[in-house]
């Protein structure tokens, strides 16, 4: 067992953990943030994707007990208060999503990516968002729409970034 | 009104899951939860001798270890299929026996020994792990094609030579004679490889026993609950059906494995009362690929007979599929009544016969994955016609143009009546959008640059809206296929739709409350729509074979109906009119040609008070319905897929793909597409990535995703995607459901473009890029770039 403090989705958490737990085990079990999804066992499939100091993991091979002191966000933390990321709104308005088991990770992959390319001022374009989903499976969409909201969601954002500046 | 039919509605249920706040089966934890694992076979084939589990229940934390044999002894009853086929013998199908858990042998790589209940789910895959079982090895079936041969290692005692049916359709005779009369014969030899239907969810149940009830409850990932219920209750003899409640909450994807009730689901109800505990099982992806069941698996010769101006006189199939270790629940329906009944494709085809033999191998069962039977006619069809077309020197889309079926309805030789479509319509659509005109300028410049550009052709036709029960009841099904609806308009004008299909990815929650809104112009945010739960919804089939918007709609749209008069006559006598006059719009009850209007809120109080109704009405306004099709309906479609190969490396990569679909009526425009781009994409799946593989020995290669390659978003290109209209007759919407054609259509489009590109057909799926590779090197086609 090891005691690890991290912050997740802006509250600080506290739990005694074996040396196993994965962080989805720990983000699913123990905090009960069913948002997170696993659906593989080799670290393909993209569905357990969340945010470790601001950077893009895969919950399902990160060990809980590895990320004391870390900050961690999830899909159910990424919201402000009832207005919607503009990563989710960008989802619905483009269908982006279909059965919802991949979505998590793929909204916390898309808003990565975005981050990503706009921090290293690249353009995201449709070539680059399906380059950067090599790690995301979705079996329902096709990927079709998915591409389409990131796309949306990446001009939002930017325009966001602009207005704070 | 903008929610209403054809409107492009953004999905109401959603929300939920771009939250995180989506409740699956997994997401669910009872307050005294235990988890279970199972034991399985390594061994393809093999006699279980003995099993010890004294160290594992030796653990601490460990609650019990049970077996096959202890389950049987409870009388647990062994697992059915739903649909009895007949050999062209007359005989009955001869099928395997299934315990849910192995009771002397096992048949397949992870056929389950034992169920091991632990206070972790961690726990108990480790006491899994200690469980000793020995085992004699035998030999091992694997390949369908071997299956029937004398030295194959028999799978089943009572299933001699591993034949579960010889069954047969068409007119033999009649197509002999045009065979042999024919101009020119095509004779084409293919595989349909074998497929894991990979829904993203992996399965999951929690089984949960109240005692002081006699009562259980089970959350599973089901696409049809009450399928599940009805066959736990009354066939494996877990509950009876009031004392079984069977709840499918969000589902994430099915694609057809989700709606069998598989060992899993049996064992955790089981164990939930045995051991006083809720149980919850969750499937990690390599037992989901050992387990659910796979997809098609045929291996077919087929001809077709041309006269001189290449119209088609006489279609002759032979296919064996694969049927694996055990026969599952829609598993003899896929390759007979699902399959040899497309055999006319879109074509005029005046004689057609052929056999299917379904076999037994040690292999996971087969059923019904995403277009199931249709998918493999459309493959082998559209296959044949690019071959006889390269043979005849004949333009492949010409030679489909001359033998569409044109006019409707239209009975094909194999038992089918197609309803409405226009295929001339569909190919020209698809290839205005494809810019076809324009593909001879692509491919030269593509050779510039050392790429072979190919073009590929699937013009598809298949049948959806499953069943009428009566007719599916007289081919062999053990169930009818109706569907049933409730409407409920509550005191306040809010409506409630209850619906026996359940969406798991379909956004039914918008679709079937559209149809709400468009009937009495309420905002579809004050509908809700119920399903999924057997305690609410009293009785339904489920959600597969595209049947939720023909069927399922068209049982609310009977509903509607129903409720739509009881409210036209309360307003009347409220309005003091006459019930003709009664118009029901906007969200209002209006006399039509005066200013005299009643609110549909103040329709559903009348109702509910009952102060002032009219002489002789009950209260209340919730009316029931079941609708049961009076055929099938037929969705159709043109496809055309350009592909690029690499010739120095067999890579190939697809570049357009453009579909034009009929549908009949569509709901939901944006949703209609999704569906289309994801069947698409599995289709694309089957022609260039997936295929399950088992060695000789009958373990299973392909165990995890770093070996079953799954299309990624660089594999797939946007797709072009347009709609011709031919409504159905056989629904009052004029629907023809849209939720598999991707997946029938796509694969032939592919390997056709990728065959036009490399010169040669002698390629089967998946298409990876040393198939390519080698099928060149066989050609030895002149390189592009030389």
């Amino acid at each position: 067992m090891n005691n690890v403090k991290m912050t997740v989705n802006g509250k600080a958490v506290s739990r005694d953990v074996p040396d196993t737990t994965l962080l989805s085990e720990f983000l699913r079990e123990d905090l009960r943030l069913t948002g997170t999804h696993v659906g593989c066992d080799t670290s393909q499939c993209g569905a357990c994707v969340v945010h470790v100091d601001g950077r893009a993991v895969k919950s399902c091979t990160t060990l809980a007990s590895s990320l004391d002191g870390a900050d961690v966000t999830t899909i159910e933390g990424i919201a402000n208060g009832g207005d919607l990321h503009p990563m989710q709104a960008a989802f619905n308005t483009h269908h982006g999503l279909q059965c919802g088991f991949c979505t998590p990770g793929m909204i916390m992959s898309g808003i990565d990516m975005v981050n990503r390319f706009q921090a290293d001022g690249k353009d995201l374009t449709e070539e680059a968002i399906r380059e950067e989903l090599e790690g995301n499976i979705c079996r329902c969409t096709g990927y079709h729409n998915i591409v389409k909201a990131i796309e949306d969601a990446a001009g939002i954002m930017a325009d966001m970034a602009k207005a704070a500046e | 009104m903008t929610d209403g039919i054809g409107a492009r509605v953004a999905r109401k249920e959603d929300k939920r899951f771009i939250t995180g706040k989506g409740k699956y089966t997994d997401d669910i934890r009872m307050e005294n939860q235990a988890y279970a694992a199972f034991v399985r076979s390594p061994h393809a084939s093999a006699k279980v001798t003995g099993i010890d589990a004294s160290a594992a229940e030796a653990m601490e934390g460990v609650i019990a270890v049970h077996t096959g044999p202890e389950l049987k002894a409870d009388g647990i009853g062994d697992i059915i299929t739903g649909w009895a086929i007949t050999s062209k013998d007359g005989n009955p199908m001869q099928c395997g026996i299934w315990n849910p858990m192995v009771t002397e042998f096992a048949r397949y790589v992870g056929d389950a020994v034992a169920i091991v209940v632990a206070e972790s789910q961690d726990l108990a895959r480790r006491a899994a792990e200690k469980v000793s079982v020995s085992y004699d090895e035998l030999p091992a079936t694997v390949f369908a094609d071997h299956a029937l041969e004398t030295d194959a290692h028999q799978v089943h005692e009572n299933v001699p030579g591993n034949l579960i049916f010889n069954w047969e359709i068409g007119d033999e005779e009649k197509t002999d004679a045009a065979m042999s009369g024919a101009h020119h014969v095509t004779q084409i030899d293919i595989t349909n490889n074998r497929l894991s239907p990979n829904a993203m969810e992996p399965r999951s149940a929690v089984a949960v026993y109240d005692e002081a009830e006699d009562h259980y409850t089970l959350y599973t990932t089901s696409q049809n609950p009450h399928v599940a219920r009805l066959v736990l209750s009354a066939f494996y003899q877990v509950a009876p059906e009031h004392k079984l409640r069977v709840i499918a909450p969000d589902v994430g994807g099915g694609f057809g494995s989700k709606i069998y009730i598989y060992p899993e689901e049996i064992a955790c109800l089981w164990a939930s009362m045995k051991t006083g505990r809720s149980v919850k099982w969750t499937s990690d992806r390599s037992e989901a690929f050992m387990t659910d069941a796979h997809g098609r698996d045929h291996v077919t010769t087929a001809k077709m007979g041309f006269d001189a101006d290449g119209k088609i006189v006489g279609f002759h199939v032979d296919t064996i599929a694969n049927i694996g270790a055990y026969v599952s629940l829609f598993a003899t329906a896929t390759p007979t009544y699902l399959y040899g009944t497309l055999w006319s494709g879109t074509y005029d085809i005046p004689a057609i016969y052929g056999t299917v033999r379904a076999v037994h191998t040690n292999t996971v069962p087969v059923d019904a994955y995403r277009g199931a039977g249709r998918p493999e006619a459309t493959y082998m069809i559209e296959r044949m016609m690019e071959t006889a077309a390269r043979e005849m020197g004949m333009d492949p889309a010409e030679l489909r143009r001359r033998n569409f079926v044109k006019e409707f309805p239209y009975q094909t030789q194999v038992l089918l009546q197609y309803d409405s479509g226009d295929y001339d319509a569909l190919l020209d659509m698809a290839q205005d959008a494809a810019n076809v005109s324009g593909f001879a300028a692509r491919k030269a410049e593509a050779a510039g640059r050392g790429k072979l550009r190919g073009i590929g052709y699937s013009t598809f036709v298949e049948a959806c809206g499953l069943a009428p029960s009566a007719a599916a009841g007289s081919l062999g099904a053990g169930v009818g296929l109706w569907e049933s609806a409730e409407v409920r308009v509550n005191p306040v004008g809010t409506v409630e739709v209850l619906t026996g299909c359940h969406s798991h990815g379909q956004g039914h929650e918008t679709t079937f409350a559209q149809l709400v809104a468009d009937r009495f112009g309420l905002p579809i945010d004050s509908v809700s729509i119920v399903h999924g739960d057997t305690d609410k919804v009293q009785f339904g089939m489920g959600t597969y074979g595209s049947r939720s918007g023909p069927v399922g709609m068209s049982a609310v749209m009977k509903a509607l109906d129903k409720v739509e008069i009881k409210a036209k006559q309360i307003a009347a006598h409220v309005l003091e009119a006459s019930e003709v006059d009664i118009v029901i719009e906007g969200g209002e009850a209006k006399v039509a040609g005066t200013d005299k209007t009643m609110g549909w809120h103040e329709v559903g109080l009348a109702a509910y008070t009952a102060h002032n109704l009219p002489e002789g009405m009950e209260p209340g306004l919730k009316e029931t319905s079941f609708f049961d099709p009076v055929n099938f309906s037929f969705p159709s479609g043109a496809l055309i897929c350009e592909v690029e190969v690499d010739p120095d490396t067999g890579v190939t990569e697809i570049v357009q793909f453009t579909a034009a679909d009929d549908f009949g009526t569509i709901i939901n425009p944006m949703i209609v597409e999704g569906q289309v781009h994801g069947g698409i994409t599995q289709g694309i799946g089957q022609a260039l990535h997936e295929g399950v593989v088992y060695d000789d020995s009958g373990q299973l290669l392909t165990g995890s995703y770093m070996d079953y390659q799954m299309p990624r978003a660089a594999d797939v290109p946007s797709y072009t995607v347009s709609h011709g209209c031919t409504p159905s007759p056989n629904n009052p919407l004029g629907l023809k459901g849209c939720g598999e054609a991707g997946a029938i259509g796509a694969p032939p489009a592919v390997i056709n473009a990728i065959i036009d590109a490399i010169g040669t057909d002698n390629l089967q799926m998946p298409a990876t890029p040393q198939a390519v590779w080698t099928a060149l090197q066989s050609a030895k086609m002149p390189m592009a770039a030389e």
